[in-house]
């Protein structure tokens, strides 16, 4: 089992709640067809996102990207039971969706770089550390279903 | 995914944008890199201090960072324009290369944390795209 100590659930909690996950979850989701093309594979309805203009106009994209931000709310308010609150997504990924589990790294990494554009210096190094724990605990439990 | 032309005019624009703060950007990266990826500090057994507040964490990013925009102007032939630090970190350092991408990933939050407005997706794609290829050069003389 994943330990918290307080000091990283209250950074964990601290941080998602100055995030804007309307603005955030399109953000990353961008960041990561446009700097990680290959993604678009699993994306074939949402119409253009060959160019990095199409992607950021493109409103499947943004709608995509709440709902896949608005998903970590789960890990936040269940840091304890990360693995079993997602079994399901995991397993939907893997059986229905067919997602390469790297492709959870990418986004993860794209996340937390949207959250530094926003934060900026608030997210001190210790800060990133705690963010990047929790984002990792949540690629694996994504991670968990595929056997 | 080697550099096209665009990519190249992206970074020298964005490098011209940053240089000035690349001492920070340097400094901030390795201090963000020890803390976040404590498995990196292996390489820097020798420090006595590797919080993010080390002076001498704080230099040697500001090293690192030098050598990257020194990079910046050679990108038409990296592995040419890197044989010796190449050759430093095969045989002197032996750092393994798995690392260089955990580097950048700081150095690219870092730049995003400084200059949010310019650092855009299509900018984001074209440094990562760099930073790819820096690492490759310096992984060059490793066997």
């Amino acid at each position: 089992m994943v330990e918290w100590t307080d000091k990283e659930r209250s950074t964990v909690s601290a941080i998602w709640e100055k995030i804007d996950i309307d603005v955030i979850g399109p953000e990353a989701l961008a960041r990561v067809l446009i700097v990680y093309p290959w993604t678009e594979r699993y994306f074939g309805t949402f119409g253009d996102i060959f160019s990095a203009t199409a992607v950021l106009g493109n409103a499947k994209v943004a709608a995509h990207g709440k709902v896949v931000l608005k998903a970590l709310d789960s890990a936040v308010k269940n840091m304890d039971n990360i693995k079993a609150t997602y079994a399901d997504l995991s397993r939907l990924h893997y059986e229905k969706l067919s997602v390469d589990p790297d492709n959870f790294k990418l986004l993860a990494d794209c996340i937390t770089i949207a959250v530094a554009c926003k934060l900026k210096s608030a997210l001190n190094p210790q800060a990133q550390a705690t963010w990047q724990k929790f984002l990792s605990v949540v690629v694996d439990a994504m991670s968990s279903q595929y056997f | 995914m080697s550099l096209n032309a665009k990519d190249k005019s992206v970074v020298k624009a964005i490098w011209a944008k940053v240089s000035p703060k690349s001492a920070e950007i340097g400094a901030e990266a390795l201090a963000r890199m020890l803390t976040v990826y404590p498995q990196t500090k292996t390489y820097f057994s020798h420090w006595s201090d590797l919080s993010p507040e080390s002076p001498q964490v704080r230099a040697h990013g500001a090293t690192i960072m030098a050598a990257v925009g020194d990079a910046v102007g050679k990108m038409d032939d990296l592995a040419g324009g890197l044989i010796s630090l190449s050759e430093l970190h095969a045989f002197k350092l032996r750092v393994d290369p798995a690392n260089f991408r955990i580097l950048a990933h700081n150095i690219i939050l870092v730049l995003a944390m400084l200059f949010p407005a310019d650092f855009t997706a299509e900018v984001h794609v074209s440094v990562d795209k760099f930073l790819q290829n820096l690492a490759l050069a310096l992984s060059e003389r490793y066997r």
